[in-house]
C-alpha cells in the first residue's frame, strides 16, 4: 500500500502520458505491436510458457504470452476485468479441458514437459498443477473426507493411520487444524467462507502439488480472512509454486516476488512486484496501478 | 334478450364504465392543481375500478340466476300441476317434467300428453321469458348502478390502486382455493364411503387380513362366498410390481441422466432429452396392451423354452407381475431420468472443477462429488416415480391379472390396489354393499400412501435446494 501512496508524488514525468489516458478509453489505444516489458523469464523455470494463445471459439482472449514461472516463486497476476488473466492461469492445469470452445496454442512446459502434448494424461498434471478457486468449493462431506478425496483417489495412502496423517498435517498448513481438529466429521460447508476457503487449499496441498494455482481465492473473504490466506501464501511458497490472480493490488504486492500485469489479453509487464508498484516500466502498468482504470 | 347477448352487452357495459371512469379521473385530475400528481393512483386505476363494480356484481346475479332458475321453475310446474300428479314418486315426477320442457322446446313428445301437460308447458315458456326478462333487467340496471355509484365516488384521494390490487388478489386467491376445495371434496368423499363400509367389516380384517375375496351374498338364501375385505395381498401384490417397475427404471432413469448432463455433446442432449421425455406422453393403455399383448406373451414363451431347457418344473404365468413390473418400469424412466438431470445439472460447476482441480478423473468427479451432491433430489425424484407406480392402473389392469394372490414370486399373476378398485366400481353394482364401498376403503389407502410419499418427496427435494441457493 505504501509504495502505491509514494507512487503519486513521483508520477511528474509521467503525468502527460496519464492525463491522455485518463481522457480517452485505454482500450482505444493501439496494442497490436505491444511487446512484453520487463523480466518475464528466470532461470529457475518450474513453468515456461512460449506464445501461448487462447481462443473462444473465434474470439481470441490471450495473446502471444510468454512468461516463466520461477522454482518457489510467488507470482500474481493483476490486470483490468476480462483481461484474460484467470484464462491463462486455468490454461497452466489444462482447467480449460472443461470449456468446449476453448482451445489454447503455444508451448506450456512444466519441467520441461509439455502439458498440452495429447499424449499427456490431464489426470497427474492435475495431481501436480494444484488450483484453489475464487469461491470456496468444498465438496458436500465431512472436513475429513474433503481433504482426504485427493489422497485416496490418487491411492497415495494404503493405511488409515496415513491418511489420518496426511489430512492432519495438510490442514496445519493450511492453518486450519486448531479450528477444526475437534469437528473433522463435520461437513466442510458448516465452516465459515474463509475457513472453506483454506480447506480448499488443506485438500490441495493434501495430494502434494508442485504447483499451486489461486483464482482471486480471497475475493468472497473478508479481511481478516483474506489476511490469513495472505500468511498462508508466504508460507507455502517454502515448499511450493504459486500462481495467484488478484484483483487487489495491495494483495499482489503483499505476497508476491514477481508481478505480471495483463491487459486486454497481452502480457504488457513482468517485473519484481517491488519494481511493479514503485517504478513500472510501461505506461499501461503505471495508469493501471495508479487506479486511471481497470 | 338471451344470455349471450346479455354477457356481451355486459362487457360493453365493463368498457364504457371504465372509459368514464377513466375520463373522470383524468377531470379531476386538474391541471391547475398538479395534473396526474394530484391523483392517488394512475388513471388506469381508477377507469378499472369502476369497470370492477359494473361487471363483478351484476356477472355473479347472471351466474346465480342461471343456476338457481332451474329448480325454481320446477317447483312453480309441479305446484301448478294437479294433486294426483304432484304426489308421485320423485322419478314419475322427473319423467313428466320431461316431458312438459320437451313440449315447451317443440320436440317430438310420446302420444299419451294430458291436457294438464301442454297447458303446463304453455306457462313454462311464460315463465321462462319473464326469467329471462327479470334476468336482463336486473343485470343491467345493477351493473349501470354500480357503475355509476363507483364513478360518482371517484375522487382524486381515493386509493384506487389499492382497491383494484385488493380485488385481483382476491380473485387470485379463489383461484388457488378452488383447487385446495375439489381435493378437500373428493377426501370427504371418499372417507365418508369408507366410514360406512368399515361399518360392515371391521378395519382391522381390512387392514391385516390376508384374503382378499370381495364376492358377498347378495340375497340370505344365495350360496357363496361370505366375502373376505383384506387388503395385504393388494398391497403386497402393488408393491412387488412397483419395486420391479423401480429397480428397471431407477438404474436406467439414472444412468441415463448421467450420460446427458455429464458426456452427451450439446448436439445429442437436444435430441436424446425429448425423445426420452417422450416416453411419458405415451398414454397409459398403449403401455397396457403392449404388456399384455407383447411383453406378457414374450416373457411366457421365453420363460416356457427356458425352464424347460434347464430342467425345471416352472412357468410363467401369462399375466405376471414381472411383465407388467418391466412396463410400467419404462414408462416411469422419463421421471427418474429427467429429474435425475435436472439435480444433477444444478450441482454447480464449481464443485466440479475442484474436484478435476485435484487430478481427478471424470468419472471418479461424477461418482464420489457429483452423485453425492445431487442425491437428495434423486431420491425426490425416485420417490416420485414411485408414487407415480403404484398409483399406475392401466397397465396392471390389462397385464397383471385379477387373482389376489399373496406372493412375492413375480412370475405368478398377482392384482393390485388399483386393479380391484376398478374391477369393483365397473359393471352394473350397488352402492350399499360392502363390496363396491371396499373401492372407497382401498381409495383411501392409496391416497394416504401416494400422499405420504408425495410429500416426503417433494421435502427432500426443497431441502436439496436450499442447499445450493
Amino acid at each position: 500500500m505504501e509504495a502505491i501512496v509514494d507512487q503519486t508524488a513521483k508520477v511528474d514525468p509521467m503525468n502527460k502520458v496519464n492525463t491522455e489516458l485518463s481522457k480517452e478509453n485505454p482500450e482505444a489505444h493501439d496494442l497490436s505491436g505491444l511487446e512484453t516489458v520487463g523480466i518475464p523469464f528466470t532461470d529457475t523455470a518450474k513453468m515456461s510458457m512460449r506464445d501461448v494463445n487462447v481462443f473462444y471459439a473465434d474470439k481470441q482472449a490471450i495473446f502471444d504470452v510468454s512468461l516463466d514461472i520461477g522454482q518457489n516463486e510467488v507470482l500474481a497476476m493483476i490486470g483490468p476485468s476480462g483481461c484474460g488473466k484467470s484464462t491463462f492461469l486455468r490454461c497452466l492445469n489444462r482447467m480449460n479441458d472443461t470449456i468446449d470452445i476453448c482451445s489454447v496454442q503455444g508451448s506450456l512446459k512444466l519441467e520441461g514437459q509439455d502439458i498440452y502434448d495429447p499424449k499427456l494424461d490431464v489426470v497427474p498434471l492435475r495431481a501436480r498443477v494444484g488450483m484453489v478457486f475464487q469461491k470456496p468449493n468444498p465438496f458436500p462431506k465431512s472436513i475429513y473426507d474433503n481433504v482426504a478425496y485427493g489422497p485416496r483417489i490418487h491411492g497415495l495412502v494404503n493405511r488409515r493411520t496415513d491418511l489420518d496423517e496426511i489430512v492432519e498435517t495438510s490442514l496445519q498448513k493450511a492453518g486450519l487444524w486448531k479450528e477444526v481438529r475437534d469437528r473433522l466429521h463435520s461437513p466442510g460447508t458448516g465452516l465459515s467462507g474463509g475457513q472453506q476457503q483454506r480447506l480448499c487449499i488443506a485438500r490441495t496441498i493434501a495430494v502434494s502439488p508442485e504447483v499451486i494455482l489461486m483464482d482471486e481465492p480471497c475475493s468472497a473473504l473478508d479481511p481478516i480472512a483474506t489476511a490469513k490466506i495472505e500468511e498462508l501464501i508466504a508460507e507455502l511458497s517454502e515448499n511450493f509454486t504459486i500462481a495467484i490472480v488478484t484483483h487487489s493490488m495491495q494483495q499482489a504486492a503483499r505476497v508476491s516476488h514477481r508481478t505480471a500485469y495483463f491487459h486486454l489479453g497481452k502480457l504488457v509487464e513482468v517485473n519484481e512486484t517491488e519494481k511493479v508498484f514503485t517504478n513500472p516500466d510501461h505506461k499501461l502498468t503505471e495508469a493501471y496501478i495508479t487506479g486511471r482504470f481497470g | 334478450m338471451n344470455t349471450s347477448t346479455l354477457l356481451v352487452t355486459i362487457i360493453i357495459l365493463i368498457a364504457v364504465a371504465y372509459i368514464l371512469g377513466r375520463g373522470r379521473s383524468l377531470v379531476l385530475a386538474d391541471a391547475s392543481k398538479g395534473g396526474f400528481r394530484n391523483l392517488n393512483s394512475l388513471p388506469f386505476y381508477y377507469g378499472t375500478l369502476t369497470a370492477l363494480w359494473c361487471g363483478i356484481p351484476s356477472l355473479i346475479l347472471v351466474g346465480v340466476w342461471l343456476i338457481m332458475d332451474g329448480s325454481i321453475i320446477d317447483q312453480l310446474l309441479i305446484k301448478s300441476f294437479p294433486a294426483e300428479v304432484t304426489t308421485l314418486p320423485p322419478s314419475e315426477l322427473g319423467l313428466i317434467l320431461n316431458t312438459v320442457k320437451n313440449i315447451a322446446a317443440g320436440n317430438m313428445v310420446g302420444s299419451d300428453t294430458q291436457p294438464y301437460m301442454t297447458q303446463a308447458a304453455q306457462s313454462l315458456k311464460n315463465i321462462n321469458q319473464t326469467s329471462q326478462m327479470a334476468m336482463t333487467v336486473l343485470a343491467i340496471s345493477v351493473g349501470i348502478l354500480l357503475a355509476a355509484f363507483s364513478w360518482w365516488r371517484i375522487r382524486p384521494e381515493q386509493k384506487a390502486r389499492l382497491q383494484v390490487e385488493g380485488a385481483f388478489k382476491f380473485f387470485l386467491l379463489a383461484c388457488s382455493c378452488l383447487a385446495i376445495l375439489t381435493t378437500i371434496g373428493i377426501v370427504f368423499s371418499v372417507i365418508f364411503e369408507s366410514i360406512k363400509f368399515f361399518k360392515t367389516v371391521p378395519i382391522t380384517d381390512f387392514l391385516f387380513g390376508l384374503q382378499w375375496s370381495p364376492q358377498m351374498a347378495i340375497r340370505a338364501d344365495q350360496v357363496g362366498s361370505s366375502g373376505a375385505f383384506g387388503a395385504i395381498p393388494l398391497f403386497v401384490g402393488t408393491l412387488l410390481i412397483s419395486f420391479i417397475a423401480l429397480v428397471l427404471a431407477v438404474p436406467v432413469g439414472l444412468m441415463s441422466a448421467i450420460y446427458l448432463s455429464e458426456y452427451a455433446s450439446p448436439r445429442v442432449r437436444t435430441y436424446v432429452k425429448p425423445l426420452i421425455e417422450m416416453l411419458a406422453g405415451i398414454p397409459t393403455v398403449v403401455y397396457g396392451f403392449f404388456a399384455a399383448l407383447t411383453i406378457a406373451p414374450l416373457l411366457r414363451d421365453g420363460g416356457a423354452w427356458t425352464f424347460e431347457f434347464l430342467g425345471l418344473q416352472m412357468s410363467i404365468s401369462s399375466e405376471s407381475a414381472l411383465a407388467a413390473g418391466l412396463v410400467m418400469g419404462v414408462m416411469i424412466i422419463p421421471f427418474v431420468s429427467s429429474l435425475s438431470d435436472d439435480v444433477i445439472s444444478a450441482v454447480p460447476q464449481s464443485l466440479r472443477d475442484g474436484s478435476l482441480g485435484l487430478g481427478a478423473t471424470k468419472s471418479e468427479t461424477i461418482k464420489q462429488v457429483v452423485i453425492p451432491a445431487a442425491l437428495p433430489g434423486i431420491v425426490g425424484g425416485v420417490l416420485l416415480a414411485a408414487s407415480r407406480a403404484i398409483g399406475e392402473t392401466m397397465i396392471v389392469v390389462m397385464a397383471a391379472g385379477l387373482a389376489a394372490n399373496l406372493t412375492a414370486n413375480p412370475l405368478e399373476s398377482v392384482t393390485t390396489v388399483t386393479v380391484q378398485i376398478v374391477t369393483l366400481l365397473v359393471g352394473d353394482q350397488e352402492f350399499d354393499s360392502p363390496k363396491t364401498l371396499s373401492a372407497f376403503a382401498l381409495g383411501l389407502m392409496l391416497f394416504t400412501v401416494t400422499l405420504a410419499l408425495n410429500y416426503f418427496a417433494l421435502h427432500v427435494v426443497r431441502k436439496y435446494r436450499e442447499q445450493y441457493e
